[in-house]
């Protein structure tokens, strides 16, 4: 379960996160939602050690999070896909496949993690051997789950993953994530702006504005509620 | 032609020597974007304390395998002590500070062992055109050079390496110890960097030995691209050729100014190096 | 919320004052005024202190010369002692051969002889950037000195070239190394007068444009190549003049002093002084004479061995250029200015409860 208790983070004099609380089961999918600048990415660096919070804190199936570096962090199970993806440009296919999973110390498992993201993303396998800057945005961005998956994270942490997909793409990354969640109870938090998209898969949702939570439902109600999607989701 | 051929293979082996130099120097510039200027100093005080470990025991292996060792240490010092507090800095902080770590070392070189030229053994018999310890030169940087190759393409830790280079942020959120790298990064530079000054050392040895090569060597990592190890080596070694022509036909002065024109010119059509890559900067 | 504006009446008067005096004239008196020190300071000093002012004296001029090229136009040059180089030999050719010349003749050629090789290497230099210009700079510094070799009649080899030069003229009743300290100050504040016009000028805010963002600078109509070459030919005179008075006080010029190690104190002296900053080339300036007195010095009371005696002003200017990069980055002008603030401080806190 993750657990984050009146989080506030600066960016030097700048506010970006102010009291925020946060709880998502184990094997949810929750979605963070709201406007640019609302504070959805600050709040995904932080879970993932990339910021420093300056007071609260973070926790992960019972183990406190805050202060500790990100690559312990991710040697604890939670994976962070940034925005964009974050892939490596510079790497091959392959090589950042492996790198997802490089500190895991079962060289058959990380073999066979490799082999089973090739069958979840057959378009990775034709390019293995190529740079990961001829990828298109799109083939970019399975990559980057695919190596977020290497790991075999117990927490995933998506920001913006269906930003300029095509929505064919999009929805069939989402359904690759609940079968994930069904079969291995992985945990998924998810930023988006396109706040249909993430509600359509996800079990709840959070709501932020000017770095404060502002609202807290199931996905269902969140959808259902007019006037909170106006104001603070856009449509 | 006798005299041609002999340049040439002079300059095969002067350029074995610039290629490994010049390979230590783009490891760490592609490990932290830094160029060591401290590098020769490195070399150097790893070479005084091979003199001194092989004037003490008579075994010059031993001082070889003392000044690689010494030579690692003192450049994981580097990066830890100078270089890590500056990664947020600008560039020109960083030569700075492999600028003073230059002169401090080369002083400190001095009052330890004197500013006089000290004897310092060749590997292997140096005599005839193309000597045995030539060819040891030529084999042993090619080898090494082969090895940090393959260490980097081909294994995990080399993998690890290249993404803490590339993308330390994302590196670290894939569990990668990217601090770690960066200091392993310096100190495989550095063993590579003492490598070369044991072999350009002799016949003397003294604070400023190094200073032409390094000239040398960062021409050849300029020219072959400051983060391509390959364009490097082979720069390293076409300069060398190319200088001891330069040489031969007009003097060993005019050999530096020679290389600085080389530079001059080749960075004058291609800012980034013959095979560098531009990082370019979207307005 | 209070908010309070300037009179405009304030305004005004504040700019009639400063139409009164044209910038040129005051740096001018000012530089005057500092001769006039000097001038007072060699007469109540001895002579090895006179020896001391003078050297500070070219060094000042080397210094500032470089502070305008790295630290004003971000140019990283390891090679400044090239240019001093070149200004030395200058002076030294001139008066064995064309005895015939006034000594401010040769100073002058010296200067131009810097500048016109300044042009070369700024042009040569204007595509590189960071850590590439740092290696051509010093594959100019370790080459050029290797010449003298190459051509060992005309350029004396590693000996160099000794020479007599009679500058005081007859009559005047003053010990001749007191009249050189006197030459090489009124050269140098000259130098400096043209370049405090420089670096307050048109040509000082683009050389600060191009040093913090060359895109940018680009953009809003500067021409950087321009601007760069011009940076390394006006310190390029600054380095060839304070060569050609080296060799002026010292009669000599010889490659032994022109190694890469004095490219990099200079630098030491331009950061230690303050990155940037004409008066932080000062106290670089004094610093490096000052060091090599005081390691001197040191080395006697503690009867340290030549080795250590040698080496050590190198080693304390290495070990100031880490310091002062890790701990104190603006260097001594910096302090100055932190000090200045912070005693304004108070002043103002003063002021501001009189008005109320």
């Amino acid at each position: 379960m993750l657990e984050i208790e009146d989080l506030s983070v600066a960016y030097g004099a700048v506010r970006a996160l102010d009291g925020v609380g946060i709880t998502v089961e184990r094997g949810g999918i929750t979605a963070v939602l709201g406007a640019n600048g609302a504070g959805k990415t600050t709040l995904l660096r932080t879970i993932s050690g990339l910021h420093p919070a300056r007071s609260g804190r973070i926790a992960w199936d019972k183990k406190d999070l805050t202060g500790l570096a990100p690559d312990r962090i991710a040697r604890g199970g939670v994976a962070h896909v940034p925005e964009g993806g974050g892939v490596i440009t510079e790497l091959t296919v392959d090589e950042n496949l492996r790198l997802g999973a490089l500190w895991r110390r079962d060289r058959a498992d990380r073999a066979a993690a490799r082999r089973e993201m090739y069958e979840l993303f057959p378009a990775l396998e034709e390019r293995s051997a190529k740079p990961a800057s001829t990828l298109s945005g799109g083939e970019r961005q399975m990559l980057a789950i695919g190596r977020a998956l290497m790991s075999r994270p117990s927490l995933l942490l998506l920001d913006e993953p269906s930003l300029g997909l095509a929505p064919l793409i999009t929805a069939r990354i989402m359904g690759i994530l609940r079968d994930l969640r069904a079969s291995t109870g992985l945990t998924v938090v998810l930023v988006e702006q396109n706040a249909h998209s993430a509600l359509s898969i996800a079990d709840r949702g959070y709501v932020l504005a000017l770095g404060r939570v502002v609202a807290v439902d199931t996905a269902a109600e969140l959808l259902a509620d007019d006037g909170l999607r106006h104001a603070y989701l856009g449509f | 032609m006798q005299d041609f051929f002999d340049l040439t293979l002079g300059g095969i082996s002067a350029g074995a020597v610039y290629a490994a130099l010049g390979l230590a120097l783009v490891i760490i510039y592609r490990a932290t974007r830094v160029v060591n200027f401290a590098q020769p100093a490195l070399a150097l005080i790893s070479t005084y304390l091979a003199y001194s470990v092989t004037k003490a025991t008579g075994s010059y292996w031993l001082g070889f395998a003392v000044a690689i060792v010494a030579g690692t240490l003192l450049g994981v010092a580097t990066e830890r002590l100078l270089i890590r507090p500056l990664r947020h800095r600008s560039e020109l902080s960083s030569i700075i500070v492999t600028l003073g770590l230059l002169l401090v070392l080369q002083a400190v070189a001095g009052m330890i062992w004197s500013n006089e030229p000290l004897a310092f053994p060749y590997a292997f018999d140096f005599r005839g055109r193309f000597s045995a310890n030539d060819l040891f030169v030529v084999l042993v940087v090619v080898a090494i050079a082969a090895l940090v190759l393959v260490v980097f393409k081909y294994t995990p830790l080399g993998l690890r390496m290249r993404a803490a280079a590339f993308a330390p942020e994302v590196a670290r959120t894939l569990g990668v110890r990217v601090g770690l790298m960066l200091t392993a990064g310096w100190g495989l530079a550095a063993a590579v960097g003492s490598l070369a000054g044991l072999l350009a050392t002799p016949p003397f040895l003294f604070p400023n030995v190094l200073d032409g090569v390094f000239v040398y060597a960062l021409t050849a990592a300029v020219l072959g691209g400051l983060d391509n190890p390959l364009g490097t080596i082979a720069g390293g070694f076409v300069l060398g050729v190319g200088l001891s022509y330069v040489s031969g036909y007009f003097g060993p002065e005019m050999v530096t100014i020679a290389a600085l024109a080389i530079l001059v010119v080749v960075l004058t059509l291609r800012p980034s190096g013959l095979f560098g890559r531009a990082k370019v900067r979207r307005v | 919320m209070s908010v309070r504006t300037e009179p405009p009446e304030v305004l005004v008067a504040a700019e009639k004052k400063r139409r009164t005096m044209p910038p040129l004239l005051v740096h001018a008196l000012a530089a005057l005024g500092a001769f006039a020190v000097v001038v007072l300071l060699t007469l109540v000093t001895d002579e090895f202190t006179n020896l001391r002012l003078a050297t500070i004296g070219y060094y000042l001029v080397a210094v500032a010369g470089l502070t305008l090229l790295t630290g004003l136009t971000g140019q990283v040059s390891l090679g400044h002692g090239a240019f001093m180089f070149i200004g030395a030999y200058t002076v030294a050719l001139l008066v064995k051969h064309v005895p015939s010349f006034p000594l401010w003749a040769d100073l002058l050629l010296a200067a131009a002889a810097g500048g016109l090789a300044g042009l070369l290497a700024g042009a040569a230099a204007a595509r590189l950037r960071g850590p590439y210009l740092a290696g051509a700079t010093l594959a100019l510094a370790v080459g050029l000195p290797a010449l003298t070799r190459k051509f060992p009649d005309f350029l004396g080899g590693s000996n160099g070239l000794n020479f007599t030069v009679h500058s005081r003229p007859a009559g005047v009743g003053v010990p001749e190394l007191r009249w050189q300290t006197w030459i090489v100050w009124l050269s140098v504040l000259l130098a400096l007068v043209l370049v405090v016009n420089i670096v307050r000028g048109r040509l000082g805010r683009d050389f600060r444009a191009v040093r913090d963002d060359e895109v940018a600078a680009a953009l809003s109509g500067i021409a950087v190549g321009r601007t760069k070459i011009l940076a390394f030919l006006v310190s390029a005179v600054c380095g060839g003049l304070a060569g050609g008075l080296q060799a002026f006080l010292l009669g000599t010029a010889a490659p032994g002093s022109f190694t890469p190690a004095l490219s990099l104190s200079l630098l030491a002296a331009v950061v230690l002084g303050g990155l940037g900053s004409l008066w932080g080339a000062l106290w670089g300036a004094v610093a490096l004479v000052y060091f090599q007195a005081w390691s001197e010095d040191l080395a006697d009371v503690l009867h340290l061995n030549t080795d250590v005696a040698n080496n050590l002003p190198l080693a304390v200017y290495g070990v100031i250029l880490i310091v002062v990069v890790l701990a104190f980055p603006r260097g001594i002008q910096g302090g100055f200015r932190k000090l200045r603030g912070l005693l304004r401080r108070p002043a103002e806190k003063k002021e501001n409860h009189e008005n109320h």
